[in-house]
């Protein structure tokens, strides 16, 4: 394993991502592949690649859904699935791993809403149960945070009454209420009709502006990539093939299999 | 077979009969009570992630479900008593009580499969959004997954409490002063089986119908909110 170090936690504000030879396999199938990868605090990265490359994997390791076999994930300046014990670095203990987690949140590409719940009740839940909120604290802000994505006169309506993007916008809206440091993004629009898409991007757009948390995002929107990432990954095989700033990544990619996955993506 | 339908002894047997359906039906509803409370621990048990929880639960839940409740009841009623190095308040028990314990553990066991399959058709999304927004592990049960699960376990919970009650004259094997029992004792008493046996019966259906239906409703209902 790589060198570990251990700092005491960063105040609030987007927080940088450190990956050292992160390896996670599932049974024979290694996914990701000693990756390393540093995200600076307040970067939108996109990472693009063909199914089964390992990209979705990134996300959940990052969001702790998958444990890493190997390596290391330091969030801001703490380790993420490690912690020192009587001066020796060891994996870390549930209450280290939630409390870490408390700086990343995590939107999926199919919504994951509580169907129980309206859309202010989804929003206020986490802000009540976890950060201590009073009942009208959190209703308060669940009624500015799906404001904010457009969604101010849903307030009470069930998931099962919403389109899949007003869903996906009070899912984001849902996230934002833990304010994260770090905010993920599934292939957020691959479960949209087409003529929805459009103002599910617009409210990243709208995060990705206010530089308030880092985003790795997990897209096949390459306009949206192109328009919006500070930086591109192209992913193959659980490692990263090649990236760069978008315009190198999509005019000018390196290696042929880029050329080859942008060619039949766009083509689409 | 020939016989006569007497109206004036149904008549007079009537309220008796009415007396005992109403501790059969006392000994469902407390035997309700146990099955759904003890049946969801048991169902949480099963599915612990520590193994000297889920296994002793699974192996209890497999021992009650494999074996009679005529012989669960035996045991309580009188083998149970026999155990002296124990204290008398723990092995003696009267006969409804003992009825009601062993009727609801032995359906708890069936009312814990019932929410095993609830909590298992909730989306393994809802467990990963509970994850991203930290929740424990306590309130991901309590406000995420049981208010999913338990809807979706209504209906053959339902199922099983109708079960239940029909089950619950097997307490006259012990004394039980329910609606087979009064009925068996004024057979004995007057030698007439038709009127007794017949409302004994009656009585029975007019309980166990509606709640069948209701029970169908239910159905209908959770599985138009599931769509």
């Amino acid at each position: 394993m790589s060198q570990i170090e251990y700092s005491p936690p960063t105040p609030k504000g987007a927080a940088s991502i450190e990956m050292r030879d992160v390896t996670k396999a599932f049974g024979e199938l290694v996914v990701l592949n000693d990756l390393s990868l540093d995200v600076d605090a307040g970067e939108v990265v996109v990472i693009i690649g063909p199914s089964g490359s390992g990209k979705t994997t990134i996300l959940r390791v990052v969001m702790t859904l998958e444990r890493i076999d190997d390596g290391y994930i330091k969030i801001g300046d703490r380790q993420l699935y490690h912690e020192e014990k009587d001066g020796e670095p060891t994996w870390a203990s549930e209450k280290h791993i939630r409390s870490v987690r408390s700086d990343i949140s995590m939107v999926f590409q199919h919504f994951n809403l509580f169907p129980h719940m309206s859309a202010r009740q989804n929003v206020m839940l986490a802000p009540i149960k976890v950060k201590g909120l009073n009942e009208d604290e959190a209703a308060e802000k669940a009624k500015i945070l799906l404001d904010r994505v457009g969604l101010g006169d849903k307030l009470d309506h069930r998931p099962s009454e919403l389109s899949g993007g007003q869903k996906q916008r009070v899912a984001i809206a849902r996230s934002l209420a833990m304010e994260p440091r770090v905010m993920l993004f599934d292939e957020v629009t691959s479960a949209l009709d087409p003529e929805l898409v459009g103002e599910v991007l617009n409210v990243l757009r709208e995060l990705a502006a206010s530089g308030d948390m880092t985003m790795m995002m997990v897209t096949h929107e390459m306009g949206f990539a192109r328009e919006m990432a500070d930086r591109v990954l192209m992913f193959d095989r659980g490692r990263i093939l090649e990236q760069g700033p978008p315009d190198q990544i999509f005019i000018d990619p390196e290696h042929e299999r880029t050329k080859s996955f942008l060619k039949a993506v766009l083509s689409h | 077979m020939q016989t006569t339908w007497d109206w004036d002894f149904s008549a007079e047997i009537f309220p008796r009969l009415m007396e005992g359906m109403l501790v059969t039906v006392a000994v469902t509803l407390i035997g309700i009570v146990i099955a759904v409370i003890l049946g969801l621990f048991l169902a949480l048990g099963r599915r612990s992630n520590q193994p000297w929880i889920s296994y002793p639960t699974a192996w209890f839940i497999e021992f009650i479900r494999s074996t009679p409740l005529l012989i669960q009841l035996f045991f309580f009623y009188y083998a149970l008593p026999q155990a002296r190095d124990l204290p008398r308040w723990l092995t003696t028990w009267p006969a409804f009580i003992t009825m009601f314990v062993a009727l609801g553990v032995h359906y708890a066991c069936y009312a814990s499969e019932a929410y095993r399959a609830g909590i298992e058709s909730v989306p393994k999304g809802q467990w990963e959004a509970s994850t991203t927004l930290n929740l424990k592990i306590k309130t991901t049960w309590r406000s995420v997954i049981l208010p999913q699960a338990i809807p979706r376990s209504l209906p053959p919970l339902g199922n099983y409490f109708v079960a239940m009650f029909k089950d619950a004259p097997i307490g006259s094997a012990i004394t039980v002063q329910g609606v087979l029992f009064v009925a068996r004792a004024t057979q004995s008493a007057s030698f007439r089986s038709v009127e007794p046996y017949t409302l004994a019966g009656l009585l029975f259906l007019a309980v166990s119908i509606p709640a069948a239906m209701f029970v169908r409703r239910l159905e209908r209902r959770v599985a138009y909110e599931s769509d």
